[in-house]
C-alpha cells in the first residue's frame, strides 16, 4: 500500500496490516512467507488468470460463431480442495464469471481440472436411472506427470520432497525427451509444460485428437514412453534388447548421454564412493568385468586424481571395457545404454496418463507446501528453468505492494513476476491453440452446411 | 446348413478365392457322416497348433506347421469340395466348442491362430481384400513416403533383429488405430502416423476375426441351449458331445480319485508331489506371504484340483497373506476371489485348474512367479531349482536339453521320472496330472514296503 493510497483512502485494504509481523512496519511492503486463505484471497482477487483459464478450457466455444458448442465449457469438471481438506468434486460453470466468482468465493487451496463429460456434471444424478453410461467423459487433455520422488534411487543430492538445481536436471532431460516425441512422432502441436510447484512437471497435450483419445490409446502412448520397469526384486530395471534400439530410443539416447556425461556424472558424484559405484557395477552381468573394475577403484582410493575427475574417469573405464567386446558374455550388448537410461530416462506416472477421468492440478495454482506458483515452462529453454527461483505467493504479494499506483486493475499481474509467465502462456500456447480451434470450428461448420446443402436435392 | 441322410450328393457352390471368414452358416447340404469326419479332421489341425504352441514354437515355425497340418488333414478328393469342408468343419466345431467358457476360449484361440497363419500365406491382393472386409481400409504408403522415413523404418526393423526388405510394403495408419503396436514400440511413428508392416497388419486383421468369432460363439451357445440341443438329441447332439470330450482330456475340476487333502498335509505333499511350477509358487508364497494375481490363480486352482476344500483354502491363504497385509485386508480384498474360484460368487463358474498348455503360454512379468519354470526361468535359476529337488546331474542335463529344444512338457516329464524313479509314458500335460500320478506312485511304493 503506498502512501498515496492510504492518504486517499481509495484502495481497498485488501492486505490486512496485521498480516505484517510486528517490528516490520518499516518494511511496509514485506510479506512474510506463508500459505493461507488471506494470501490466497488476494492472489485469486488480483493475480490468478481466470479469463485465460476460461478461454483455454472453452477451446474456442465462446459463442461468437454459429458453429460453437455452447454447452462445452459447462460440461467440464473442476474440483476444489478447500482449507480443511474438504474436497468438492464435479464443480462446473457455464460462464467465465461463474468460474471466477466461485474461485474467489471458495478460495480453494488447490484447483484440479477433470474431463469434459457428455452432460453437465451438475446434472449427473438426473441421468443415473437410465444406467446406460449416459454420464461419461468425452474429452480430456492427454497429460503426463513426472515426479522427482520416482528418481530417489538415482539422485544423491536430495531425497523425498526436496529439489535442487542438481537433480532438477532430471526434469530438464524429461522435457527434452518427451516434448520432441510428442511433436515429431505423434504429431501434436498444442503442448503446455507446467512446473508442479514442488518437485516435478506436468505436461498438457491439448490437440483435438489428443483430447478425444480413449483410455486404451492413452495407455499405449504412455507405454511407448516407458522404459523403466523396476521394482525391488529386479536387478536390472532397464532391459534393452541387444539388437538395435527403436528410433525413439536412439534419439532419446543422444539427449540422455549428453546430460549423463556432461552433468549427472559429476553433480551426483555417481562413482565417488564404494556404495555408489557398486550400484552401477550391479547392472553389469559379468563377474570378471566387475571384479576388474572394483579392483582398480579400490586401489585408487589413495591416488592423486582430484575428486572432480574420478567420476568422469571411472565412467570412461566402464565404457571402454564394456564396448571392447573382449568378453562376449550375453547381456553386455547394450549395457552402457542401460546404465545411462537407468540414471536419466524420464519416469512417467503411468496411471495419470492412462485414464480420461484423471484430475490434474490447474496451472497457476499455488502449491500449499512450498507457496510456489505452478508456472508454465518453455520447453525450448527448459535448461534455464530454476525451481528454486520460482516466485512464491508471499513474494508476489510483496510485488503488488511495491507496484505503485495503477489505474489498470486488470493487469496487476503484469507488474509482478507473474507477468512474464502469463504473457508466455498466452503467446506461445493459448493464442495458437485458440486460433487453431476457431479454424476447426469454422471448417466443420462449413462442412456441415455443405452437406446439408447437397442433400437438399429435389 | 442342412444335414441330409447318407447317400445324397452334396450341392456345389462357387469356389471362393480368399479365406472364408465364417460370417454366417452358408446354405450347404452335408452328409451326416461328413458332419463328424470333417469336424474331426479340423480338430486334428487345431490340436496340432495347440501342441506346437505349448512347445514354444516361434511364429515362423508355427506358420509352416499350420500349413502342413492343413494340407495333411483338410484335403478332399473332389477339389471343389475343399472349401465346403473348410466351412462345414468350422461351423460344426462351433457347435461343439460354444458350450462352456473354457471350450470357447480354446476354440477362439486356436481358430484365430489358424486364421493368422493361413493369412500369412495368402497373396498380397487377397490380404488386402480381407482387410477391406474387416473395415480396415489402410492405405499402402507410396514409394516417396517410404523414402522419407526409410531411416526410421530400417531402425525399427533392426530392433527386431531383421533386415528391411527392399520391396517391403508398409501401411500408413493413424497411430491411435494400432495401440498395441505403439505400446510395444514395434512401429515407426511420424507426425501422427504409424508405418505398419505387412505381417503386423495381418495381426490386426486376426484381431478383428477373433472379435467377430467371439461374439458369434456366444450367439451359437444361446441357440444350442435353447433349441438345437433338444431338436437334435437323436441325431447331431450325441455326435457333438462326443467330439469334444475325446480331445481335451480330464479337466480336473472335480477331483475324483485323489483323496481330499488338508492344510497340515500341504507342506509335505508339496515337497513330494507338486510339479516344479507349483513348488515354486508355493515356496514364494511361504517366503513372501504374498503372490500376485497370476500366481494366486495358478496355484489356487491347482490346489482346488488337488482336493483342497474351500474352507481349508481360505484358511491356508489367510494364514500366509495376513502375515503381510493383515487379516482384515485379506478378508476385504482376497477372500472374495478365492470363493469366486470355487464357484461361490458372481456367476458361479467353477473354474478349472490350468493345463500345462495354458501355463506355458502365460506371460509372467515383474514380480510374478507363475508360468512354466522350464520356459520362463533362466538356465541358471532352473538348474538351481532342479538341484533343490534332489535330481542327479545327469538327469538335470537331460532336462536342460529338452528345455533348449523348447519341449517344456517333456522336460517336466523327465523331471517326474527322475524324482520318482519310474517312467511316465503318457507325458505330463497338466499339473494336476503330475500330482495324481505322483501320489499313485508314492502310494504303491508305500503298499509294497508295508
Amino acid at each position: 500500500m503506498t502512501k498515496e493510497e492510504i492518504e486517499n483512502g481509495t484502495a481497498d485494504m485488501e492486505i490486512d496490516q496485521r498480516e505484517l509481523m510486528n517490528g516490520e512496519r518499516s518494511e511496509l511492503n514485506a510479506v512474510p512467507d506463508g500459505f493461507n486463505a488471506n494470501y490466497l484471497k488476494v492472489y485469486y482477487g488480483k493475480l490468478f488468470p481466470h479469463a485465460d483459464i476460461f478461454k483455454w478450457m472453452s477451446y474456442g466455444n465462446d459463442g461468437k460463431h454459429p458453429g460453437c458448442d455452447e454447452s462445452y465449457f459447462g460440461r467440464r469438471e473442476f474440483s476444489f480442495t478447500l482449507d480443511n481438506d474438504i474436497y468438492l468434486r464435479f464443480q462446473s460453470f457455464n460462464t467465465a464469471s461463474q468460474l471466477e466468482n466461485s474461485i474467489k468465493e471458495k478460495c480453494p487451496f488447490k484447483i484440479d481440472i477433470g474431463p469434459v463429460y457428455s452432460i453437465d456434471p451438475a446434472k449427473r444424478h438426473a441421468y443415473a436411472q437410465s444406467g446406460n453410461n449416459v454420464f461419461t467423459p468425452v474429452e480430456k487433455e492427454l497429460v503426463f506427470d513426472i515426479d522427482m520422488t520416482d528418481y530417489d534411487d538415482v539422485r544423491y543430492c536430495c531425497s523425498g520432497a526436496d529439489v535442487c538445481l542438481k537433480c532438477w536436471t532430471l526434469m530438464t532431460i524429461a522435457i527434452k525427451v518427451i516434448d520432441p516425441a510428442l511433436r515429431d512422432d505423434f504429431g501434436f502441436n498444442h503442448i503446455l509444460w507446467v512446473y508442479s510447484g514442488r518437485r516435478g512437471v506436468h505436461c498438457w497435450v491439448c490437440d483435438p485428437k489428443a483430447r478425444r483419445l480413449t483410455n486404451e490409446q492413452r495407455s499405449s502412448i504412455a507405454e511407448y514412453f516407458r522404459v523403466y520397469k523396476g521394482n525391488e526384486n529386479s536387478q536390472k530395471k532397464v532391459s534393452l534388447t541387444s539388437s538395435a534400439l527403436h528410433p525413439f530410443l536412439l534419439r532419446s539416447y543422444k539427449v540422455l548421454e549428453e546430460f549423463f556425461e556432461g552433468n549427472l556424472l559429476s553433480n551426483q558424484s555417481l562413482f565417488s564412493t564404494e556404495e555408489r559405484y557398486e550400484k552401477i557395477l550391479e547392472m553389469i552381468p559379468d563377474e570378471s568385468i566387475t571384479s576388474e573394475l572394483r579392483g582398480k577403484w579400490q586401489d585408487n582410493k589413495k591416488s592423486s586424481i582430484s575428486k572432480e575427475n574420478v567420476n568422469v574417469d571411472r565412467w570412461k573405464q566402464v565404457k571402454k571395457i564394456l564396448k571392447s567386446g573382449k568378453q562376449k558374455a550375453q547381456g553386455l550388448g547394450k549395457c552402457v545404454e542401460e546404465i545411462v537410461f537407468s540414471f536419466s530416462y524420464p519416469r512417467l506416472d503411468m496411471e495419470v496418463s492412462k485414464h480420461m477421468n484423471h484430475l490434474l492440478k490447474a496451472p497457476f495454482c499455488i502449491h500449499p507446501k512450498t507457496g510456489r506458483v505452478c508456472l508454465p515452462i518453455d520447453p525450448n529453454r527448459c535448461e534455464e528453468f530454476d525451481p528454486t527461483a520460482v516466485p512464491t505467493l508471499s513474494k508476489l504479494l510483496e510485488e503488488i505492494n511495491t507496484g505503485g499506483l495503477g489505474t489498470d486493475d486488470d493487469a496487476e499481474w503484469d507488474r509482478t513476476s507473474l507477468g512474464k509467465s502469463i504473457r508466455f502462456f498466452r503467446s506461445s500456447f493459448l493464442q495458437p491453440l485458440l486460433k487453431s480451434c476457431k479454424e476447426d470450428i469454422e471448417n466443420s461448420y462449413n462442412a456441415k452446411l455443405q452437406h446439408s446443402k447437397t442433400s437438399l436435392t429435389w | 446348413m442342412e444335414i441330409i441322410g447318407s447317400q445324397r450328393k452334396p450341392v456345389h457352390i462357387d469356389v471362393v478365392p480368399t479365406l472364408p471368414l465364417y460370417r454366417s452358416a452358408p446354405p450347404l447340404e452335408v452328409r451326416l457322416e461328413d458332419f463328424e469326419l470333417y469336424a474331426m479332421d479340423r480338430l486334428r489341425v487345431l490340436k496340432g497348433i495347440a501342441d506346437g504352441l505349448s512347445r514354444g514354437k516361434k511364429s515362423e515355425e508355427m506358420k509352416i506347421l499350420a500349413d502342413h497340418l492343413w494340407k495333411a488333414n483338410m484335403r478332399h478328393p473332389d477339389a471343389s469340395e475343399v472349401v465346403n469342408k473348410d466351412i462345414i468343419s468350422h461351423f460344426v466345431l462351433r457347435l461343439v466348442y460354444c458350450r462352456t467358457e473354457d471350450l470357447r476360449k480354446w476354440f477362439l484361440s486356436m481358430e484365430t491362430n489358424l486364421f493368422r497363419y493361413r493369412l500369412l500365406f495368402e497373396r498380397a491382393e487377397a490380404q488386402r481384400a480381407l482387410m477391406a472386409e474387416f473395415d480396415l481400409p489402410y492405405r499402402a504408403a507410396s514409394h516417396a513416403e517410404l523414402e522419407s522415413v526409410k531411416e526410421g523404418l530400417k531402425q525399427v526393423a533392426q530392433s527386431f533383429g531383421q533386415p528391411l526388405a527392399a520391396d517391403a510394403i508398409f501401411y500408413k495408419v493413424p497411430f491411435e488405430e494400432v495401440p498395441e503396436l505403439v505400446a510395444g514400440r514395434r512401429v515407426f511413428i511420424h507426425k501422427g502416423y504409424a508405418y505398419v508392416a505387412m505381417n503386423q497388419v495381418v495381426s490386426l486383421v486376426a484381431t478383428q476375426f477373433r472379435s467377430h468369432l467371439s461374439k458369434a460363439l456366444i450367439l451359437t451357445n444361446r441357440k444350442w441351449t435353447s433349441t438345437i440341443r433338444e431338436q437334435e438329441k437323436d441325431r447331431l447332439t450325441p455326435i457333438v458331445e462326443a467330439l469334444c470330450s475325446s480331445y481335451l482330456g480330464p479337466d480336473y475340476s472335480q477331483p475324483r480319485e485323489v483323496a481330499e487333502i488338508s492344510i497340515k498335509d500341504i507342506d509335505q505333499i508339496g515337497k513330494s508331489s507338486f510339479p516344479l511350477c507349483m513348488r515354486h509358487l508355493f515356496e514364494k508364497l511361504r517366503e513372501d506371504h504374498h503372490l500376485k494375481h497370476g500366481g494366486r490363480m495358478q496355484l489356487g486352482l491347482f490346489l482346488k484340483g488337488v482336493g483342497l476344500k474351500l474352507e481349508d483354502a481360505l484358511a491356508f491363504w489367510k494364514a500366509e497373506f495376513s502375515q503381510r497385509v493383515g487379516s482384515e485386508r485379506f478378508d476385504k480384498e482376497y477372500a472374495y476371489s478365492i470363493r469366486h474360484n470355487y464357484g461361490r460368487e458372481g456367476k458361479r463358474t467353477d473354474y478349472t485348474p490350468y493345463s500345462c498348455q495354458k501355463i506355458i503360454t502365460s506371460a509372467p512379468g515383474v514380480g510374478d512367479h507363475h508360468g512354466c519354470p522350464y520356459r520362463h526361468f533362466s538356465e541358471e535359476n532352473l538348474r538351481a531349482a532342479l538341484g533343490k529337488m534332489g535330481i542327479s546331474n545327469r538327469a538335470v542335463e537331460d532336462v536342460m536339453d529338452k528345455v533348449r529344444n523348447r519341449h517344456y512338457q517333456l522336460a517336466c516329464t523327465l523331471t517326474f521320472e527322475a524324482v520318482h524313479g519310474t517312467s511316465c509314458d503318457a507325458g505330463i500335460n497338466h499339473p494336476n496330472q503330475y500330482f495324481s500320478d505322483s501320489q499313485k506312485v508314492l502310494q504303491s511304493k508305500n503298499q509294497s514296503t508295508v
